[in-house]
């Protein structure tokens, strides 16, 4: 069975900081780094090449860039990548990004699963997998935090809800949204190393995916961003000082003034 | 420094690096306390083709050299050298497949041995017989088709964890180290077994133990070579492996190193960080150029035994007893940059300083290994006209 | 469409460089340069002294929201209880249709959950469209998203909420999608542009470090779900009446693709982090598995709920389920006390909107203590029982 794996390149969180001074956002290196649940979602696709055999596809939308992401995963064991760029592509929403995966979908082939990781660290909208899996009209399972089950026809998961979880049994295809605890990533391999550096990862615009302007990037949005700008802080860091108990005690009475407790 | 590697060099780097950064770094301290052959380790290290570094492609492996396989011994020691000596001992076990074993033993043995399926070991040492090889009493008896193997090695690298072992056994005691030939004893074999394993000082995550053989039949083709080359072949063996011990110790002297610069930077003392002091920048720099040093004599050891060069006792027994002198210096000098902290197992610099002791001890003292360099300086000088 | 810098007025002094949240622009050679990762954000206009920074062909596409009216609020149950975000919901949702100038409408599904619909009336709802069938006891992505999806196309609300819940955030997308508008996920504050009629839905982005305001111009319905929390819980009118509109469920025969074959709760006596007001989160600082029972009890003393660090959670101290942070939860409690834990970014950002943070630490340099509102210093082995000791006294 054939699986798709959908990785995005987002800036590393590490690198963002707040100056405390101006109240604004420091970014420091541009290093772009694979969104952290999208190496699950590579990790599980991997883990059902090596039970039920077939490939697992990675596929990105992205700038350029993105190229080193997909290098990136193809090192992990990765069989194949495609890069989706285009300057059409630029500002797209959810639903923009989703209707442009999807149109990759199609044109990679036959497909058995879509993984995707639960939500993109940068943009944390979790919209892009159920996005992608409402437009190829494929059963769609959020938040998968165990595979029990799988054969080629049929699947079995644990969906994480907020107050324990569920078991579902879709039938295939399908896509399913990861999250951490479904695995733990392997390391890359030194022949993995040195296939991602050479392997042909091709990159498809609006002409290869037969998609039009109007329905990508910022054209085919339904959302625009209209503001942007840095969240109030909390400015007023106290110290307590002296014994525990005289600390303890000062926090008790702060806590108790604001009503808090 | 830039050491103009090649790009699969600096790729084995980086990914060494990476998995001593994320799978050694955090495991390191509970591996040591609880005293625990670093299995989870040992096949992150096999998935990623680490294991299979310096055996040809025909055999599953990678097809690099001692180099190679040094970059990938560094970096795992810049967190580890518990974990590195496991690493580094399967393929002191292997070595004696690879240089002398006949083409059946090779494709039976090393393909397992590269995918990192099976560890192997090397079995030399014994309660009398370390520095001096000659003193073996391990014995092996022909017996129709079979070697009986009995006798005790001790401190065994490996031992009880590894399948597969090479050992140096005395099959002619009257022909004195000439008697000495090298068989290969899978795990399992009847009569033979492991004795306790050794409560350690540092490498803690490593398994040394003894291998007790009584009665233990191997048959004849388990020989590696002929009979009676078993002692060359330890010495062949270990004139490659040793810059691994380098390696070793370069690795961990850059681990030390780093904690400590990066305490000086952090820790503040009479207002400013310690390592505004010269006192401790010049430690510190200390620490660096021996480092540095170290690591140049270890690589061009490396690339000089990758060259094919005959010749190469001496400088890879300089490799081995210049860095791990380093190492034991700059590992306790990182304890002294710590301080009362450096004492304590919070940080991992007293880990370091009991690690790197036996970098001195094992693969051939550092006294031997200057007898060794002495013995070859003698041959040099002797051969040459004018000694001015 | 692409951002423009106008090479005549623009004089490299780099002002918009940090205002990009992207990263794109970079100024080389005196000038300003955009690169292919613009989002089109526009963050980095307003900043420019010289104007140099433009929008060329702003988008122009046609409206296509005609006759959609009134605002929704989907209420999520889950074993025949309403989630307690549906009421912050139902308060937030009724100043919007206020200010609009419409109903405010519930929509619930569920099995024999007729009696729950009153209440949401009681609590400012005007409509109620109820679709009550027992196959509709679980959450099944594929029966809720076709059912919602036909009663938007049907009665065309102008605005849907939901509550930002594993519920809303697994099938809300899938409703979005597959009527082609926009939707905003994980809102903190909602208003009205009442000139254009639009709904403004802000929301934190990069793990909270940046803010973004976002508007679905033409598609309708504008649909947004809401983080738990941060909206006020509406009022309660034991006499207001309102319209409870009954609708059939045709699921019944049709070939599902989904099954729910289980249900399991898992959090057992503690309250889960997403819904708790209090939350007392532990660390590497622990030490072992064990010492979270300390943790447990000043949770239970503040009847909050635990949570924990990544590196908690990788040591196996504590299940996944608790982890807060970047690979985790994000929460927003109105307290949060953080119990030895050093604050890496990834913490951080999944606890930082909290409306108060308190720290305990025995390192005071731990960069924990820059995002609390009161620190501690100490060993939490000493500083939590005093606390618990404290707190029990005072409520005794």
């Amino acid at each position: 069975m054939n699986v798709i794996v959908c990785v995005k390149q987002v800036p590393e969180t590490t690198g963002v900081k707040i100056n405390k001074d101006t109240n604004t956002l420091i970014r420091e290196g541009t290093k772009g780094i694979i969104n952290p649940f999208d190496m699950y979602a590579v990790e599980e696709g991997l883990r059902i090449k090596e039970k039920l055999g077939g490939e697992v596809i990675a596929l990105s939308m992205g700038p350029p860039q993105a190229d080193e992401a997909l290098r990136e995963v193809v090192s992990y064991g990765v069989d194949g990548a495609v890069l989706l760029s285009d300057r059409a592509f630029a500002g797209a929403d959810t639903l923009a990004t989703s209707r442009t995966l999807a149109k990759g979908v199609e044109k990679v082939g036959e497909f058995g699963l879509i993984i995707c990781g639960k939500q993109a660290i940068d943009g944390d909208t979790a919209q892009v997998g159920p996005g992608i899996a409402e437009r190829l009209d494929i059963p769609y399972v959020a938040f998968v935090r165990k595979i029990r089950e799988i054969s080629n026809h049929t699947l079995v998961v644990e969906r994480m809800m907020d107050d324990g979880y569920d078991v579902l049994e879709v039938t295939l295809p399908a896509l399913i949204t990861v999250v951490k605890e479904i695995n733990e990533p392997r390391m890359p391999s030194l022949r993995g190393k040195m296939k991602a550096k050479s392997v042909d990862i091709p990159v498809w615009g609006i002409s290869e995916l037969g998609i039009s302007e109007e329905e990508v990037g910022l054209k085919g949005s339904a959302t625009q961003v209209i503001k942007i700008f840095t969240p109030q802080r909390h400015g007023n860091r106290e110290m307590l000082e002296g014994s525990v108990e005289r600390q303890v005690d000062q926090l008790v009475s702060r806590l108790d003034g604001m009503k808090i407790i | 420094m830039d050491y103009f590697l090649t790009e699969d060099q600096k790729m084995i780097k980086e990914l060494s690096r990476q998995i001593a950064d994320e799978k050694i770094m955090p495991a390191r301290a509970e591996l040591d306390e609880k005293e625990e052959f670093p299995w989870e380790i040992i096949k992150v290290l096999a998935s990623s083709d680490l294991m299979g570094l310096c055996y040809p492609e025909e055999y599953g492996g990678l097809g690099g050299g001692t180099f190679e396989n040094c970059l990938a011994v560094e970096e795992i020691s810049r967190a580890c050298i518990g974990v590195s000596v496991c690493f580094a001992g399967t393929g002191l076990g292997a070595y004696p497949i690879l240089l002398f074993g006949s083409e059946d033993q090779k494709k039976r043995y090393l393909p397992d041995i590269a995918s990192g399926r099976k560890l192997a070991a090397f079995g030399l040492t014994e309660a009398n017989a370390g520095s001096d090889a000659s003193g073996i009493q391990t014995s092996a008896v022909l017996d129709g088709d079979e070697y009986v193997i009995n006798g005790t090695k001790q401190w065994i690298t490996g031992g009880g964890e590894a399948e597969i072992y090479t050992v140096i056994v005395m099959t002619d005691k009257s022909r004195g180290s000439r008697g000495a030939s090298a068989l290969i004893v899978e795990k399992g074999t009847p009569g033979f077994t492991f004795g306790i394993k050794e409560k350690k000082m540092g490498i803690r995550a490593s398994a040394t133990t003894e291998l007790v053989f009584s009665n233990c039949r191997v048959p004849r083709d388990n020989l590696i070579g002929k009979a009676g080359i078993g002692f060359i072949v330890s010495m062949r063996v270990l004139d490659r492996t040793r810059p691994g011990i380098g390696a070793q110790a370069i690795g961990l002297s850059q681990g030390a190193l780093d904690t400590a610069v990066s305490y000086a930077r952090e820790r503040k003392q009479f207002g400013k960080p310690i390592i505004s002091f010269q006192a401790v920048q010049h430690m510190l720099a200390d620490m660096a150029i021996q480092t540095e040093a170290a690591r140049a004599l270890v690589y061009s050891a490396c690339r000089f035994i990758d060259s094919g060069a005959k010749n190469i006792s001496k400088v890879s027994a300089m490799s081995k007893v210049f860095s791990s002198d380093v190492a034991m210096k700059v590992t306790v000098d990182a304890v002294q940059v710590l301080g009362g902290y450096g004492y304590m197992r919070d940080y991992p610099v007293e880990k370091m300083m009991r690690d790197a002791k036996i970098l001195q001890i094992y693969e051939g003292t550092n006294q031997i290994q200057r007898n060794v360099i002495g013995q070859e300086l003698i041959k040099e000088y002797a051969g040459k006209k004018d000694n001015r | 469409m692409s951002v423009r810098i106008d090479i005549e007025l623009c004089t490299g002094c780099g002002v918009c460089i940090d205002s990009c949240p992207f990263k794109a622009i970079t100024v080389e050679d005196g000038i300003a340069h955009v690169d292919e990762t613009c989002n089109l954000c526009g963050a980095c206009l307003d900043v420019c002294d010289f104007d140099a920074i433009s929008m060329s062909d702003i988008k122009k596409t046609e409206f296509k929201g005609d006759g959609f009216k009134g605002v929704w609020v989907y209420a999520e149950q889950r074993n025949g209880k309403i989630a307690s975000v549906v009421l912050e919901l139902l308060g937030e949702g009724r100043i919007l249709a206020d200010k609009l100038g419409v109903n405010l409408s519930a929509v619930l599904f569920g099995d024999s959950i007729e009696s729950k619909a009153n209440g949401l009336i009681q609590y400012g709802a005007d409509k109620i469209y109820l679709v009550d069938d027992p196959l509709l006891k679980d959450f099944n992505d594929e029966i809720y998203s076709n059912i919602l999806t036909d009663l938007i196309k049907e009665y065309k609300p102008e605005i849907v909420i939901s509550g930002a819940t594993a519920v809303g955030r697994s099938f809300i997308p899938k409703v979005s999608a597959r009527l082609e508008t926009g939707l905003t996920a994980d809102c903190t504050g909602l208003d009205i542009d009442s000139e254009k009629r639009l709904l403004l839905q802000t929301r934190p982005a990069f793990g909270g470090n940046i803010m973004a305001t976002i508007i679905c111009p033409d598609m309708r319905p504008q649909m947004a779900t809401v983080r738990h929390k941060v909206m006020k819980k509406a009022s309660y009118d034991p006499n207001r009446k309102g319209e409870i509109i009954t609708k059939g469920f045709d699921g019944h025969g049709k070939n599902l693709r989904t099954n729910v074959l289980d249900v399991v709760e898992e959090i057992g006596d503690l309250v889960s982090i997403a819904e708790a007001d209090v939350i007392v989160s532990g660390g590497r600082g622990l030490q072992e598995a064990k010492n979270f029972r300390l943790i447990e009890e000043l949770a239970r003393t503040l009847d909050g709920a635990v949570g924990a660090s990544r590196a908690a959670v990788d040591a196996g101290w504590i299940p996944y389920s608790h982890q807060v942070g970047q690979t985790g939860k994000t929460v927003c409690p109105k307290l949060y006390i953080a119990c030895g834990m050093s604050g890496a970014v990834q913490h951080l950002v999944g606890m930082q909107s909290s409306d108060v943070i308190v720290a305990i630490n025995k390192d005071k340099d731990a960069p924990i203590f820059e995002v609390a509102s009161f620190g501690l210093v100490g060993d939490l082995f000493e500083v939590i029982p005093v606390m618990i000791e404290r707190l029990k006294n005072r409520k005794g």
